[in-house]
């Protein structure tokens, strides 16, 4: 900063320190360093080592890791079997935040009560929601009991719910929606209330408000939340094996890029799934802000 | 629920004493939601102090050798030990290296300062899985696979731009003419640090180091990828308790899920003294 203030308009050739702290290159720069270093280690390094090794299988050539992975129907299964479940589960978790954080959108008692036991799930992690999940919507759990004490289903029937597609994509919900629900709720409070008021005043409706005011400011922020979710719940791993069923209808990409790599030691074939994996997310991920381009993403007027 | 809703609409307008059809609903959904995440909790709690449970609403009996029983047989005591070191561990090397890099970036503009912001901001998008299982790999290349440094380095890739991401928008709220002001009196960098600034960084500092804290002691994947038998976390040993199941009842395996989720809640009570629940799940956006 002090630096940056030195004229150079008497010196023509003013010193070379001058003119990189001029734009704004100097020693504080340095404090960069440590973190810079540590990212490029741990992260870009074993991720470029990652995707060369995928290209250095045992057998077939540059590509074999790649050629195996999509010419074996069950490894490029994992594909569609993880958007089968990562999609559906983000869709129902921003779509249910949005009707709920719009209702409390305004200030009420309990609200951050309410804030915080919806964190609660969050934090729990996978592994102890899977747990849960085993024992409440078990055959003999409370979920099904109370079905069956309302007569919903009868009596010694209880439904399949764990070890299956519903399982994990329940864990899917209880560990997602909190998480969708707050950044929806985050982006909503940031949207000024006296937007709405002024349709109120022109004589909108509440649909009216919410479709021709609200939901366009918000739907830059509901896209990137989609993305968000779509991100934990594609790269599902504890749950699915634990509540799912990880040699069958949950054997998502992920168990697969880890039996590969850590169960049959087979390092290039595992990153080369771990490539892929990463590479179908960021498919999705581009198209959804490809289209997230459409859409009016200026001012939304700040916190109210 | 909704009669907090009800009493709240009522205190300011007379307009939401009765209650469209459409709130009825979304309270509905999030009483069904909350009730179902109670229920997927206490389940576990309620496992976790009975004797046997095969069927019924309620264990046959009640009894708290599970948990001496599961502290003994996973030898929690050290895996507590471990988990808190690397815990602790994780709190102080991100902070270490996460609040000077911020404090660079939220006062200076310089060229390629994009591709710093976005260096730090992919360890947060990757998901741990795509980038752990590389990582892994290179981790057991150069023999630090299963070992305690393996496991702390893994859990600083997500750390350290966590950190960032959250200091850099508390910096630039400070002001610089603090500083300016500090050096104008005279101070030498040694004193505008450790007078000025530090005094101030001192709550965002402890924001970012509890959540952190949170999210290392509950982070899964990262850890299971590189951890070895005597540098498990306490939520890695859980998922090894729990998918290598058979001599094992699930009774302990419970106490075991209750002891983990008490420290959670723990550490969640004391986060949530100090940060707004939004923060928990993404950066700060003051």
């Amino acid at each position: 900063m002090s630096a940056a203030t030195v004229t150079v308009a008497d010196a023509p050739k003013a010193a070379l320190r001058h003119r990189l702290a001029e734009r704004g290159v100097d020693r504080t720069l340095l404090l960069l360093l440590p973190g810079v270093i540590a990212m490029a280690a741990l992260f870009c390094y074993p991720f470029i080592y990652g995707l060369g090794l995928s290209f250095q299988p045992a057998k077939g050539g540059v590509f074999g890791a790649y050629s195996a992975f999509f010419g074996d129907s069950f490894s490029e299964g994992t594909i569609w079997t993880t958007l089968g479940l990562a999609i559906p589960a983000s869709l129902i978790n921003v779509g249910l935040s949005v009707p709920i954080s719009y209702r409390m959108r305004g200030d009420f008692r309990g609200k951050r009560l309410l804030l915080t036991l919806l964190v609660v799930p969050i934090t729990l992690g996978t592994v102890l929601t899977a747990e849960g999940i085993l024992e409440y919507f078990g055959p003999v759990g409370w979920f099904n009991l109370t079905l069956q004490k309302l007569g919903l289903v009868g009596a010694g029937h209880p439904i399949t719910l764990v070890n299956d597609y519903w399982g994990v994509l329940f864990s899917l919900i209880i560990s997602g929606f909190p998480f969708a629900f707050l950044l929806t709720h985050s982006y909503l409070s940031g949207i000024h209330p006296a937007l709405e008021k002024a349709a109120a005043t022109l004589g909108a409706g509440w649909w009216q408000r919410f479709r021709f005011v609200t939901f366009p400011l918000l739907l830059p922020g509901l896209l990137t939340t989609f993305c968000l979710t779509f991100v934990l719940a594609f790269s599902v791993f504890p749950s699915a094996i634990m509540v799912g069923d990880p040699d069958g209808r949950t054997h998502v990409i992920s168990i697969e890029a880890y039996e590969q790599a850590l169960q049959n030691f087979n390092y290039p074939q595992g990153c080369a799934d771990a490539m892929i994996m990463t590479a179908a997310m960021l498919l999705v991920i581009g198209l959804v802000m490809g289209v997230r381009r459409f859409f009016y993403t200026g001012s939304t007027g700040g916190k109210g | 629920m909704a009669a907090i809703a009800q009493a709240a609409g009522a205190r300011r307008e007379r307009r939401a004493l009765r209650m469209r059809p459409g709130s009825w609903l979304v309270w509905a959904l999030v009483v069904f939601f909350l009730v179902n995440v109670l229920g997927v909790i206490g389940s576990v709690v309620l496992d976790s102090v009975g004797k046997t449970w095969f069927s019924g609403w309620t264990p046959t009996g009640y009894t708290t050798s599970n948990y001496s029983q599961a502290w003994d047989e996973f030898d929690l005591g050290q895996v507590m030990t471990v988990t808190f070191q690397i815990t602790l561990l994780v709190v102080g090397l991100s902070l270490l290296i996460g609040v000077p890099a911020s404090y660079a970036l939220a006062r200076r503009d310089f060229p390629g300062k994009r591709a710093v912001m976005l260096l730090f901001v992919l360890p947060i998008l990757v998901p741990p899985i795509a980038y752990g299982i590389p990582l892994a790999t290179m981790l057991y290349k150069v023999h630090l696979a299963g070992s305690f440094t393996g496991v702390v380095a893994a859990n600083l890739v997500p750390s350290v731009p966590f950190v960032v991401y959250t200091m850099t928008p508390f910096i630039e709220q400070i002001d610089p003419r603090l500083e300016q002001a500090a050096r104008m009196c005279g101070a030498p960098t040694r004193s505008v640090l450790g007078r000025i600034i530090a005094p101030l960084l001192l709550p965002g500092m402890l924001a970012a180091g509890i959540l952190v804290l949170v999210r290392t002691f509950g982070m899964f994947e990262l850890t299971f990828l590189t951890a070895g038998p005597t540098s498990q976390t306490l939520v890695v040993s859980l998922f090894s308790a729990a998918t290598s199941a058979g001599i094992r009842t699930a009774q302990n395996i419970d106490a075991m899920a209750v002891i983990y989720t008490g420290s959670m809640l723990v550490l969640l009570v004391i986060a949530l003294r100090f940060v707004n629940p939004t923060q928990l799940v993404a950066r700060s956006r003051d």
